[in-house]
């Protein structure tokens, strides 16, 4: 059905299905739209205001690396959370329980401070533009071609389901025509990040940043206000999910059957806590690029540090409002492939719990925070891959000599092309039943191996250019394979997670996790049959080869160490209250 | 950031549109006293409080960052 038809302030919640009409209906008050319509003139309007400052391909790749500690960190997260950490993390907490929140603490904490302090020296020292670009410092072209051809599949993947999450809301909270929504965001990106580059990323990022916390956060107030604070909305979900255990992090985690995620602790700490987040965190470009735009090497330390302490807070506007929905809503909600008439499914939790709290004007304000969040996530692909492409398989593989224009033209034009290609993505990923799934199913297929090949180049020495590229390769054939046998013979599942009872989840924790060792076991043994690169050419891309500059001169409170320590104490903190 | 181009800071943008974003809820929250919204706690009047909040914290940025000529 194409909802535009329907006139302006005529109600939401409309089902895909015409017939269905047992579905709630919001109406939507002009003031709404007027709010929605503000955030894409602000978007386009700092796309061309800034595109007079992204001439040169540092300005328009890495926007001049000069942004400040808190501009870099703010946009770091912001790129994160795109359709994933809105809606898809809300679904999965109406379905698992506090489990999802692994994802934000213990799947993202610890792999952030580490790369603010031991990665990003390297990254910025070594002057890198991209994370393949490192690679081709460290092991030579092959390994860059390799890690830059993964990275851009993964990254138009990413971008596909950010649209299709896009969409979704748009089809459930606005009515539109799921292909007309995916157009209109997906067009909106390209104009303004074309426009501007990797700085009109990160300045709608912020901007982004903003919104979706203050667009957000009135549904856990009002929630936690009708509950009476978080011991009543324990009692209510008791009350209405007498079997299970939604609001413990690691008591239900001893068994695989003891938790609705089917999942052991075993698989989330080494699983999900190193591999899959230290792999993610750590060198995943989209992420990575907002750092390696800082303007010196303590601002890049700095801004996954101050990132760190809002990632642990965005349980509260992701989290919780899915333990609410578990609380307060008068209906259960069901898996998408069983939504019939008058159901709604997982995916819809937060915004029904919007539509729940928030009148005209607030709901405007919330349906933006949304399509903020999914272009802040789209945005952040996209500049990523455009980097990525241009400069790591354009320029060394097929125009090897052209002006510094040239590329910033290929830059603009890629970043219109890939967004063409991830909205061919986005109705691959409607076929799939789950998009937390799939989506975990890609990290492990290249992140986890890449994240094996970055570490031992940062730390050891004596790994060789041929180690470095065979260990990736393994790493990833490996995982396609693991994944591609489990989707032939799902009971071969058994055995890749190691227990009868794991779910889907626990399979890509332990794909990852093996997936990393063949890597690494691989990248060790082809290092013991080939020849080192010289400790000269490993200078500012190695630990032992690098002088790093000193912080002692600095006063306590402006050295990094000091606030990851913080952070970190924060982190434990929240384990043992929630655990 | 990028002070060496005398480009309007980030946080103007923020400033601006939190501004216009307050005025409307906080107009809208106005409206609502007389014509409570079929809510969950509408009489709590989160659209008054909450757009007045976006509208102060609005004007401080926008004067903190506003352009200036160096």
């Amino acid at each position: 059905m194409n909802s535009l038809m329907l006139p302006l302030g005529l109600l939401l919640f409309v089902s895909p299905d015409p017939s269905d009409t047992s579905r709630k209906i919001i109406s939507l008050n002009p003031v709404d739209y007027a709010i929605v319509a503000i955030y894409f003139v602000m978007v386009l309007g700092i796309g061309f205001y800034l595109k007079r400052y992204t001439k040169s391909g540092e300005g328009f790749f890495l926007a001049g690396r000069e942004m400040t500690a808190w501009v870099a960190g703010l946009s770091f997260i912001s790129a994160n959370l795109g359709a994933l950490e809105l809606m898809g993390w809300a679904a999965a907490t109406y379905q698992y329980g506090i489990l999802a929140a692994h994802w934000y603490w213990i799947g993202a904490i610890p792999a952030i401070l580490f790369l603010g302090l031991v990665m990003m020296p390297f990254y910025y020292i070594s002057k890198t533009h991209s994370v393949p670009g490192y690679l081709k410092l460290r092991y030579g072209e092959s390994a860059r071609g390799l890690a830059a051809v993964m990275f851009a599949l993964m990254t138009l993947f990413m971008a596909g389901i950010d649209m299709y999450a896009m969409a979704l809301v748009m089809k459930v909270v606005l009515g539109w025509d799921i292909n007309f929504s995916i157009w209109v965001s997906a067009m909106t990106v390209a104009v303004y990040v074309a426009l501007g580059g990797l700085f009109s990323a990160i300045f709608n990022e912020v901007l982004q940043f903003f919104l979706i916390w203050l667009g957000a956060l009135l549904i856990p107030i009002l929630g936690l206000i009708e509950t009476g604070g978080w011991s009543g909305l324990v009692a209510r979900i008791h009350q209405n999910f007498p079997q299970g255990d939604f609001t413990h992090l690691w008591g239900p985690m001893s068994s695989f059957a003891d938790n609705p995620m089917g999942i052991h602790w075993t698989g989330i700490v080494f699983g999900l806590g190193w591999v899959i987040s230290f792999g993610y965190w750590t060198t995943d470009f989209l992420v990575v690029q907002r750092v390696i735009a800082a303007k010196d090497i303590r601002a890049a330390k700095m801004a996954p540090i101050i990132g760190s302490y809002f990632k642990m807070a965005v349980p509260f506007i992701v989290i919780l409002p899915g333990l609410l929905a578990l609380a307060v809503l008068p209906f259960h909600l069901v898996p998408e492939s069983a939504v019939g008439p008058g159901q709604h499914s997982y995916n819809e939790v937060l915004p029904l719990m919007l539509a729940r709290y928030c009148g005209p004007g607030l709901l405007g304000l919330g349906i933006t925070a949304l399509i903020a969040g999914f272009m802040s996530g789209m945005a952040g692909n996209v500049s990523a891959f455009a980097t990525v492409w241009t400069y790591d398989v354009y320029r060394p593989f097929i125009r090897k000599i052209a002006s510094d224009a040239h590329y910033v033209k290929m830059g603009r034009w890629c970043i219109i092309i890939g967004v063409l290609i991830s909205i061919g993505t986005a109705y691959l990923v409607m076929e799939f039943k789950s998009i937390m799934d799939y989506v975990q199913a890609l990290f492990s297929f290249f992140i986890a191996p890449l994240f094996g090949t970055v570490l031992l180049g940062m730390l050891w020495k004596r790994v060789t250019p041929a180690a470095g590229f065979w260990g990736l390769l393994a790493g990833t054939v490996s995982s396609i394979t693991m994944w591609a046998i489990v989707k032939a013979d799902h009971n071969m599942l058994a055995y890749i997670a190691l227990s009868p009872n794991a779910k889907d989840m626990a399979e890509n924790m332990y794909r990852a996790l093996w997936s990393w060792l063949i890597c690494v076991i691989v990248t060790v043994a082809v290092t013991a049959f080939t020849k080192p690169k010289p400790v000269g050419e490993l200078t500012g891309l190695v630990y032992g080869c690098t002088e790093l500059p000193s912080e002692g001169h600095l006063p306590l409170w402006k050295r990094p160490i000091f606030w990851a320590v913080i952070s970190a104490t924060l982190f434990v903190i929240l384990q043992m209250i929630f655990w | 950031m990028a002070e060496d181009h005398h480009i309007i800071p980030v946080w103007f943008f923020v400033g601006v549109i939190l501004f216009l974003y307050g005025l409307l809820i906080l107009g809208s929250g106005i409206y609502q006293v007389s014509h409570p919204p079929a809510t969950v706690l509408a009489h709590l009047r989160p659209a008054l409080w909450w757009g007045g909040l976006l509208a102060i914290i609005g004007v401080i940025y926008i004067y903190l960052f506003r352009p200036r000529k160096s």
